[in-house]
C-alpha cells in the first residue's frame, strides 16, 4: 500500500486524504432560511472556488438572517515552494542565554515598556509575554534578570505610552492588539508609531507589535521594527530584543 | 440549588459582613458631606434639562459649569436653577437653553422670594419623582404580565456602533432566546465627563450610551418582548465619570440593569476615588428608587490577576459592593453580584475550583441575583475549544444556581460578536440549561472534600484581607494596590476636580426625598 505524498508545488487543504482539498466554513446570509437561501449559500461557496459543496446545516437566525455550515473541495492549489514570508530572523535562545547575551553585549538592563493600546481591553497577549509566569512554560520578560519591564496594561492612549518611554528612558516598546473591529487595530498601531515619530522617540527605541492578527510583514509595513503573531513565546521576543539592542549599542 | 451545600463557617460569614459594613461606614462619612459635578448634572436632568447648546455641549453640563465657574456650586444646582426659573418665569429647560446661548448666568439673579422658590422646588421635585415612579410601575407591571424568564437569564451583548443595527441584532437574539440585551458602550465613553446626545450611528467597540439610544432600544425590546411573550431586560453601563447621570437616563427610559461597581472606575479607569465613591452612592440610590438591578464588576479582578490565588479579592469586593449598595437602599434582589469563570483551562481540576468559587458567591448572597461572566483571558482564537469552554461555564452556572449568565462568545478575543456567534452562544446555553436543569438539586458535595474546603479557604482569605482593609481603611488599601494589583492615590485620577464639599446651605431635595421614601419602605 502506498500513501500519496504531498506535492508542494500543488498544495491543497487536507481533509482525510491527500489532495482532497477539503474545506470547512460557516457564514450568515441576510435572507430568511429556506431552500432558496441554501441554494444561495451553495452558489457563494462555488464562487469561492469550492466544488461538491454540501450545506450540512442551515438554521433560521430570525429577523431574516440564516446561518450555514458548509463543506466543499478546493480544486485549485498553490505553489508552496514559491512562498516567501518576511519573518523575524533571530537565533533562538533560552532565558539564561538571553540574560548572558545582554550582559556581554549590552552590559546593562534593557528597559521594556509594554501596553495594549487604543480600544482593546485584552491583556492576554501582552501578559503572556511580559508576566513572570509567561506562556506555555516559557517565562515572561519580567523574570529575566536583564530586562526592566513596565507593563502599562490595557486601553492605554498612545500619548501615555510616549510619556512612559520618556520617563523610563525605554529601549523597547511592545504593543499588543488582540480584539479588533473594522481593522481598528491597524489604525491604533499607526497612531502610536506616528506619535512616537512626532515626539522624536521613534529612532531611539525598538518598536514591536504583537497579537493574533499581527504578522512581521504587517508590522514592518506599519513602521514597526518587528511583529510577532500567534504562538510566539516570550523567549522568541527576548532573543530578538537582545540581538537587536546589542546591534544598536555597538 | 435550594439549600446550602458548602458548609460555610457561619461565624466567618458574619465576621466578613461585619467587616465590610465597618469598612464602608467609614467611606460613607466621606460621601455624605460631598457632591460632584456629575451628581448636580443628574439633578438638572431630573428637572427636565436635556439637549445641547450650539457648540454641542449638553445643557446639564452648561448649567452646572456655569455655577461652578462662579464658585457657587457648593450650594448645589437646585437652588440656583430654581431661583432663576422664578426670576425669569421660565422652565428649567428654557433657563438652560438661555444659559447655553450665553444670555445670562444662573448666579446673576438676586435671591427671589424664599417661599416662592421653595414652592417651585417642591413642585419640580414632585414632578420629577412622579415621572420616575410612573416608569418604574410600568416596568414592574410589564414584568408581571409578561412573566419573568427562568434563571439563569441569557444575557448577550450587541455592539455594532449603530443603534439601528443594534436593534436588528438585539431582536434576532431575543427571538433566539436571549432574556437580556446589553448595548455595550463605545470605547472610552466612561472617560467622557458628559453624556453624548441624540441617536448615534458611529462608535468603536460599541454604541454610545445616549438617552435617545436608550429610548430606541427600549421600544424595540418591548415590541420583541410582546412578540415572544416574555419580559426582556435592557442593560447599559453606569460606570466612569457619569455614573449618576447614566442612572438617571436609565431610570427615565425604563432600563432594567446597569453595570455599576463601587471601585471599578477607580482601579481600571483611573477615576478619582472620592469622585467614584460619591457618584456610585447617588447612582445606586436612583437604581434603588427605580428598581434597576446593578451588576458589579468583580470579573475584572481575575482578568488581570490569577483567578485562583486572588479568588478572595473577588469575594472581598463582592462584600464591599453589597454594603455600599445597602447604604443606597438597594434591595438584595437588585444586586447582580459579579464573578467570573476565568481559570486557565490547563489547570488540573480547574472545573472544581470554578464550582467552589461560583457556589461561594451563590451561598454568600442567597437573596441576590449573581451575575456570572464567561471565560475571556484564556480564549485564544481556537473557536472550537472556546466553544467547549463556554459549555463548561454554562454547566457550572446551572449546577450552582447563578441568576444572570453573560453568554460566552466562541470568537471572544477575535472580534465583536458576529450574528452567528450570538446564535451559537444562545444554543449552547439553552442546551446545557435544559439538559442539566435540576442537577443542582441532586448534588451534595463531599463533606470536607475539595469543593467545601476550597470555598471555606477563599472565604477565610477574604476575611483576612477585610481585616487588613479595616485596619488601614479602604482608601489606603486601594493606595497600596490591594485590589486587582492596581494602586491608585486618593488625590489622583480623572474627575477629581468635579468633587466638592457641600456648603452649609447645600440643598438637594430630589435625592433627600428618594432617601426618605426608601427608608420608609425599609421600615
Amino acid at each position: 500500500m502506498s500513501v500519496k505524498k504531498v506535492d508542494l508545488s500543488h498544495l491543497k487543504p487536507y481533509g482525510d486524504q491527500m489532495d482532497d482539498g477539503a474545506v470547512q466554513l460557516s457564514f450568515t446570509l441576510p435572507v430568511p432560511n429556506g431552500s432558496k437561501a441554501r441554494e444561495a449559500a451553495r452558489q457563494i461557496a462555488n464562487k469561492m472556488g469550492l466544488t461538491d459543496v454540501q450545506i450540512v446545516f442551515s438554521e433560521d437566525l430570525k429577523e431574516n438572517f440564516s446561518f450555514f455550515v458548509v463543506y466543499g473541495h478546493l480544486n485549485t492549489s498553490i505553489d508552496y515552494n514559491e512562498i516567501k514570508v518576511l519573518e523575524v530572523e533571530t537565533p533562538k535562545m533560552s532565558m539564561e542565554e538571553v540574560d548572558k547575551y545582554i550582559q556581554e553585549h549590552v552590559k546593562r538592563q534593557i528597559v521594556v515598556v509594554g501596553a495594549t493600546i487604543g480600544t482593546d481591553a485584552h491583556t492576554v497577549g501582552l501578559d503572556s509575554i511580559l508576566n513572570m509566569k509567561g506562556y506555555h512554560g516559557d517565562s515572561g520578560l519580567e523574570r529575566y534578570k536583564m530586562f526592566k519591564v513596565y507593563n502599562m496594561g490595557s486601553q492605554v492612549p498612545p500619548a501615555e505610552v510616549a510619556k512612559k518611554v520618556r520617563e523610563t528612558n525605554a529601549d523597547v516598546v511592545l504593543v499588543s492588539q488582540v480584539v479588533t473591529q473594522r481593522n481598528i487595530h491597524v489604525k491604533n498601531l499607526v497612531e502610536l508609531a506616528d506619535i512616537l515619530e512626532a515626539e522624536g522617540l521613534r529612532k531611539s527605541i525598538l518598536l514591536i507589535a504583537g497579537g493574533p492578527r499581527i504578522t512581521h510583514e504587517l508590522a514592518v509595513e506599519l513602521g514597526y521594527d518587528a511583529g510577532f503573531g500567534n504562538g510566539t513565546l516570550p523567549s522568541d521576543v527576548a532573543s530578538y530584543i537582545a540581538v537587536e539592542i546589542s546591534k544598536r549599542v555597538l | 440549588m435550594g439549600k446550602p451545600v458548602l458548609n460555610l463557617d457561619e461565624n466567618m460569614v458574619k465576621r466578613a459582613r461585619k467587616l465590610a459594613r465597618e469598612i464602608t461606614d467609614e467611606i460613607q462619612k466621606f460621601i455624605d458631606v460631598r457632591s460632584t459635578t456629575s451628581v448636580e448634572r443628574t439633578v438638572a436632568r431630573f428637572y427636565g434639562i436635556d439637549g445641547v447648546n450650539h457648540e454641542g455641549v449638553p445643557l446639564p453640563n452648561v448649567v452646572v459649569d456655569d455655577v461652578q465657574k462662579s464658585g457657587a456650586l457648593d450650594r448645589g444646582i437646585t437652588y440656583w436653577l430654581v431661583n432663576a426659573c422664578v426670576a425669569k418665569s421660565m422652565s428649567p429647560q428654557e433657563i438652560a437653553e438661555s444659559v447655553g446661548r450665553g444670555e445670562f448666568s444662573l448666579v446673576d439673579f438676586p435671591p427671589q422670594n424664599e417661599s416662592v422658590v421653595a414652592e417651585k422646588i417642591e413642585e419640580l421635585t414632585q414632578e420629577a419623582l412622579e415621572r420616575l415612579r410612573k416608569v418604574r410601575d410600568e416596568r414592574d407591571k410589564m414584568l408581571e404580565e409578561l412573566g419573568d424568564p427562568a434563571q439563569p437569564y441569557l444575557y448577550v451583548i450587541v455592539a455594532t456602533g449603530n443603534i439601528y443595527e443594534d436593534v436588528i441584532q438585539a431582536k434576532a437574539a431575543v427571538k433566539e432566546g436571549a432574556d437580556i440585551i446589553a448595548v455595550i458602550r463605545s470605547t472610552a465613553q466612561s472617560l467622557l465627563d458628559f453624556v453624548p446626545y441624540g441617536p448615534t450611528t458611529e462608535g468603536y467597540g460599541g454604541t454610545y450610551a445616549t438617552q435617545e439610544n436608550f429610548r430606541i432600544m427600549r421600544k424595540a425590546l418591548d415590541e420583541a418582548a410582546n412578540e415572544v411573550g416574555r419580559y426582556i431586560r435592557l442593560t447599559n453601563y453606569a460606570s466612569g465619570l457619569c455614573m449618576p447621570e447614566i442612572s438617571a437616563m436609565a431610570a427615565i427610559e425604563g432600563l432594567d440593569f446597569l453595570l455599576n461597581d463601587s471601585m471599578y472606575g477607580i482601579l481600571f479607569r483611573n477615576i478619582n476615588m472620592l469622585r467614584t465613591f460619591v457618584d456610585q452612592y447617588t447612582s445606586r440610590l436612583i437604581c434603588a428608587y427605580s428598581h434597576i438591578t446593578i451588576n458589579t464588576g468583580e470579573d475584572n479582578y481575575i482578568k488581570t490577576s490569577d483567578p485562583i490565588d486572588r479568588a478572595h479579592t473577588v469575594t472581598t469586593s463582592q462584600l464591599i459592593n453589597e454594603q455600599f449598595a445597602l447604604k443606597s437602599h438597594l434591595k438584595p434582589k437588585y444586586m447582580g453580584i459579579g464573578h467570573a469563570f476565568e481559570i486557565d483551562p490547563d489547570i488540573e481540576n480547574g472545573f472544581l475550583y470554578e464550582i467552589a468559587h461560583a457556589l461561594l458567591t451563590r451561598e454568600l448572597f442567597p437573596e441576590a441575583t449573581p451575575k456570572y461572566m464567561p471565560p475571556t483571558r484564556h480564549m485564544t482564537g481556537d473557536i472550537f475549544k472556546g466553544y467547549a469552554m463556554n459549555t463548561m461555564y454554562n454547566l457550572v452556572s446551572i449546577m450552582t444556581g447563578q441568576s444572570i449568565q453573560l453568554l460566552g462568545m466562541l470568537t471572544e478575543a477575535i472580534h465583536t460578536p458576529f450574528l452567528q456567534d450570538r446564535y451559537l452562544a444562545i444554543e449552547n446555553a439553552k442546551y446545557v440549561f435544559n439538559n442539566a436543569k435540576n442537577i443542582g438539586d441532586e448534588i451534595i458535595f463531599k463533606e470536607n472534600g475539595f469543593i467545601q474546603k476550597r470555598a471555606n479557604e477563599v472565604l477565610s482569605n477574604a476575611v483576612e484581607l477585610l481585616e487588613h482593609v479595616k485596619d488601614i481603611g479602604l482608601i489606603s488599601a486601594i493606595e497600596e494596590g490591594t485590589f486587582g494589583d492596581i494602586a491608585r492615590k486618593r488625590e489622583e485620577g480623572k474627575g477629581a476636580d468635579g468633587v466638592f464639599t457641600k456648603g452649609e446651605d447645600y440643598y438637594n431635595p430630589i435625592f433627600e426625598m428618594m432617601e426618605e421614601e426608601l427608608e420608609e419602605e425599609e421600615l
